[in-house]
């Protein structure tokens, strides 16, 4: 081959490695389809937010030097998570400017893409097609939304598949109270959030709630089955992909 | 006022279940968001006014010390007293002392946080001043015993009842639940105060180094009438507040009640500069600025800077899921929501506001809305390096994230961590795929169910397909 | 004491040395040049434009607004408004603005010119300018006229003469400025609509403490 396909690092991200497979999976696919060589660093670990979010500067750094270092060489790192991918944006400013990490960082930060923005941008999305169909509501991700301007991407991918229809919620851009260490730190004022946000996802008679993000999936979905809300939940990828048999996030195994 | 911002955790437990307070805050949630987003969307050019306005802040601060002093020569220049209060402590006997050489029996006050920030009313009640708070929020608070819960609706937490009781209880009248009525009711009481104060106390929104003005930005005239009647008025300020000219303050006025209430502009914008003039009729005889720092000069070059660029417009509490679902006293002290978070910290010390900065989920809407682009969640995240620098972070989350840095640091220990809580997670989850109750993690399970993983985790499965 | 210790702390702050005749000059341009920051559209408009601007913003604002082609029709519509709204006493201001003003002196209407009192029902001042942009009135205090009319009596009507109703508030400024010069009267009022307050369960209610009713009295020609 004359040209070899780009070379896309893929960021697992923490939850979708140990909760969701399917999304890291999901993604996989997609970035092929959008022509693609995908490779997975096997030093990658979590992007390091919750300890940049803790105060604790010194392990953030550290954390961000091993995953610029894993990711040295690929045109492109993508993650399924705007908040991990924000966090990778995050990076320069652990490091004074007179420090070399500080560059590296940058140059990072300029190839690292969330991905339904990196697919909006580099997928013919004439090639999606998906067998999903049904009322699906779209949660914006705080991350995704406020730091990386996620708003119009998975809503264009979602527009190209014909059996799916969006129909919007009330606040779709208010937080759903997760917060990485919040929800744990202030479970209270969290449960309230997303009780919220439970009330609105029921109110527009969907069937499916679809989000970029793990972290907002797992806490929403936590709420809904707690409420007993007959709503699925998926990442979107997952529909974007057609890798829609398996159950939906949290759901029984159909034995 | 009593400082609970470190019970700010049991305060919000309280808040969450009052039926009362949460029928209040909806009141919030339904009201400036939307009036504030039909203002912006009649002005095309309000995104490149928030550009300007941080740049201008920007470069006031800059050269904060060099408009400070123009504005007191002007001042000076136009018959007026400015004084130069360090601590609050400096601005509360500076008051006191103008008000014991005027002799004053009562003061008027318009809304003024700075003086909530140096606990002003208390200090002269003690001393024998009567303080009367004319602002109808700040006068139902004043009846009530209570503190302001929003830094320009002061009584947003009270509901029509509470109110209605006040007013019957103080005002020997009967009991009414007409907003209008109650309103006319503090109108009257009201105007016998105004008249017989003998000092007007009001804050300012901005002061102008070009003239030495000050201005306030009200909706109700009582600032107006709290400043015109007495023989003394006292402008109250803290020191962030100068701008260069009355073209700049105008800058400030377009996004002000814009990113506030959501009108297009205050009803009454009140520039005041000195006393009454030898030939004016009315007005007062003495014109007193007190400018209050308070801790601000520390922040400036520091990384707390941005925050003094804050207008007190109020947009990033009006919007704030954590103020909207706790309410403002749950913050324990003066300045609620984000900026409160912010900027209560270094006024009353992290070890003692520790929790405000932490009560955020970064979800970044704060700095969204904000006219002057104060980065907020930058700063709270600020506050939290400080507390870890500084060994004050809880002794459980300290080592919860050591222990996780430690694995996430070791790429191969991270797998190996990854896999048995993923196997261990399946186990319990079983074919539910979920689980209701989870050791340790009570602060998730409480609430919600815990999805489980729905397969070994990717690492796993990927090294098998290679 | 306070005021070196505050100014150290903003000097250390800013690191600042000896040598500061940058940043002064910096300031020295910047109080005198008086710029003007970015002046948004919708303020920049034909004189009539503005006129017509200024009528929507301020009813948009809850005033009222009557227009008079001449302001010799000025004194029969107060009256006729007075009347209408069952008032009988006027405060004024001793504006020249309003002298010569052809009162009919029928019915009861007792008219004074002093300041404010309270109890009073009903005030006319007359405005300096009107500003488009926000249908905001400008007035300011004088020998002639009181800041105390703009705020205590129960209704405040204003002259307003439309030649004078500028774009934006920096017009209005530098109106101002050619007018009193560059040192400010005590007071300067931006009234925009009447009193209001919306401190019960947010709740908006017209006539907290100023005045409850706001009546322009727009007049066309001079």
């Amino acid at each position: 081959m004359a040209n070899p396909r780009p070379r896309v690092g893929l960021f697992v991200t923490c939850l979708a490695d140990m909760f969701r497979p399917e999304v890291a999976f999901a993604s996989v696919k997609l970035l092929e389809l959008a022509g693609f060589e995908v490779e997975v660093p096997e030093r990658q670990t979590c992007c390091g937010q919750p300890a940049f979010n803790s105060g604790d500067r010194k392990d953030s750094a550290a954390i961000a030097q091993q995953t610029i270092e894993a990711f040295d060489g690929f045109e492109y790192v993508v993650g399924p998570s705007g908040s991990c991918i924000g966090m990778l944006h995050h990076y320069p400013e652990l490091f004074a400017e007179s420090d070399p990490w500080h560059q590296r960082a940058l140059e990072l930060k300029s190839r690292a893409f969330e991905i339904t923005s990196f697919l909006a941008l580099h997928l013919d999305m004439d090639k999606l097609s998906s067998s999903f169909s049904g009322k699906v509501t779209y949660h914006d991700s705080c991350s995704g939304l406020r730091e990386l301007g996620i708003k119009k991407q998975p809503r264009v991918l979602l527009s190209k598949l014909p059996g799916v229809q969006i129909c919007e919620m009330e606040e779709a851009e208010t937080c759903c109270g997760f917060g990485g260490t919040f929800c744990v730190k202030y479970p209270e004022i969290s449960n309230r959030m997303v009780g919220n946000k439970s009330d609105n996802i029921r109110a527009t008679g969907a069937d499916t709630l679809l989000a970029g993000d793990l972290g907002c999936l797992l806490n929403m979905v936590g709420k809904l089955k707690r409420e007993g809300i007959e709503v699925q939940a998926r990442h979107v990828v997952e529909v974007l992909a057609d890798m829609v048999d398996t159950p939906a996030i949290g759901e029984a195994k159909g034995v | 006022m009593e400082v609970t911002s470190q019970d700010f955790k049991k305060n919000a437990h309280i808040a969450l279940h009052d039926a009362k307070l949460q029928r209040a805050l909806g009141n919030l949630k339904a009201g400036f968001p939307g009036k504030r987003a039909a203002a912006i969307a009649r002005l095309p050019e309000f995104d490149a006014l928030r550009d300007q306005a941080r740049d201008l802040k920007n470069h006031i601060l800059a050269h904060l010390d060099l408009y400070l002093e123009e504005f007191e020569n002007n001042v000076t220049a136009q018959g007026g007293t400015v004084h130069w209060c360090r601590t609050a402590e400096d601005a509360r006997k500076t008051i006191l002392e103008i008000c014991r050489q005027q002799d004053a029996k009562t003061v008027t006050k318009g809304k003024s946080m700075v003086t909530e920030e140096i606990a002003l009313n208390e200090y002269l009640e003690a001393n024998g001043v009567t303080p009367v708070e004319t602002d109808l929020g700040e006068y139902i608070l004043q009846l009530r015993n209570d503190h302001p819960s929003h830094i320009v609706a002061p009584a947003i937490h009270l509901t029509l009842e509470d109110v209605a009781e006040a007013f019957h209880e103080h005002h020997q009248r009967p009991k009414s639940d007409d907003p209008a009525v109650l309103m006319q009711e503090a109108r009257e009481m009201l105007r016998k105060q105004f008249v017989a104060a003998d000092v007007g106390i009001t804050g300012a929104n901005f002061l102008i180094a070009e003239t030495g003005s000050t201005i306030i930005c009200t909706n109700e005239g009582n600032g107006d009438l709290t400043q015109t009647l007495p023989k003394t008025h006292i402008v109250v300020s803290s020191i962030e507040k100068v701008v260069p000219t009355l073209e700049d303050m105008t800058l400030f006025l377009r996004l002000l009640a814009r990113s506030a209430t959501g009108q297009e502009f205050t009803v009454y914008n009140t520039l005041s500069t000195g006393p009454r003039r030898t030939t004016d009729q009315d007005g007062p005889e003495n014109f007193h600025v007190v400018l209050v720092d308070n801790g601000r000069s520390d922040m400036v070059g520091t990384e707390l800077q941005e925050m003094l660029r804050c207008i007190r417009c109020s947009a990033c509490m009006n919007h704030c899921p954590v103020y909207g679902a706790v309410g403002g006293q749950t913050y324990g002290w003066v300045y609620p929501g984000p900026m409160g978070s912010v900027l209560t910290p270094q006024m009353i010390g992290i070890e003692n506001a520790g929790l405000l900065p932490n009560a955020s989920t970064f979800c970044g809407k704060c700095e969204e809305v904000c006219p002057v682009r104060i980065p907020l969640p930058k700063l709270m995240r600020h506050w939290r390096d400080k507390e870890w620098e500084k060994h004050l972070t809880p002794g459980a989350a300290r080592s919860g994230i050591g222990i996780w840095a430690f694995f996430a640091k070791r790429p191969a220990l991270y797998r190996w961590l990854a896999q048995s809580s993923n196997l261990f997670l399946r186990l319990v989850g079983g074919k539910r795929g979920r689980v209701r109750k989870l050791p340790l993690a009570g602060g998730w399970t409480d609430y919600r169910d815990m999805p489980a993983p729905s397969g070994k985790t990717f690492m796993q499965q990927w090294q098998e397909r290679k | 004491m306070s005021r070196a210790e505050i100014f150290n702390r903003i000097r250390t702050g800013l690191h600042i040395g000896a040598d500061d005749q940058q940043r002064r000059e910096a300031v020295q341009q910047r109080l005198q040049a008086r710029a003007a920051n970015l002046i948004p559209q919708r303020a920049q408009l034909p004189h009539d434009a503005c006129i017509k601007l200024f009528i929507q913003m301020a009813e948009e604002s809850a005033a009222e607004l009557i227009e008079l082609q001449h302001r010799s029709e000025l004194a029969a519509a107060v009256e006729h408004w007075l009347s209408e709204n069952g008032l009988t006493q006027l405060v004024m201001a001793s504006d020249e603005n309003l002298q010569d003003l052809q009162w009919s002196g029928n019915g009861a209407l007792v008219r004074e010119e002093r300041v404010a009192e309270a109890g009073d029902e009903a005030s006319l001042t007359n405005a300096f300018c009107g500003i488009a942009e926000t249908g905001t009135l400008m007035l300011y205090s004088g020998p002639d006229s009181p800041t105390t009319l703009n705020f205590l009596p129960d209704n405040h009507l204003v002259a307003l003469s439309a030649s004078s109703i500028v774009g934006p508030y920096e017009e209005a400024w530098q109106k101002l400025r050619s007018t009193v010069g560059t040192e400010l009267p005590r007071t300067v009022n931006m009234i925009t609509g009447p009193s209001r307050s919306a401190d019960i369960e947010q709740k908006l209610q017209m006539g907290a403490h100023g005045p409850r009713r706001l009546a322009i009295f727009l007049i066309r020609e001079e």
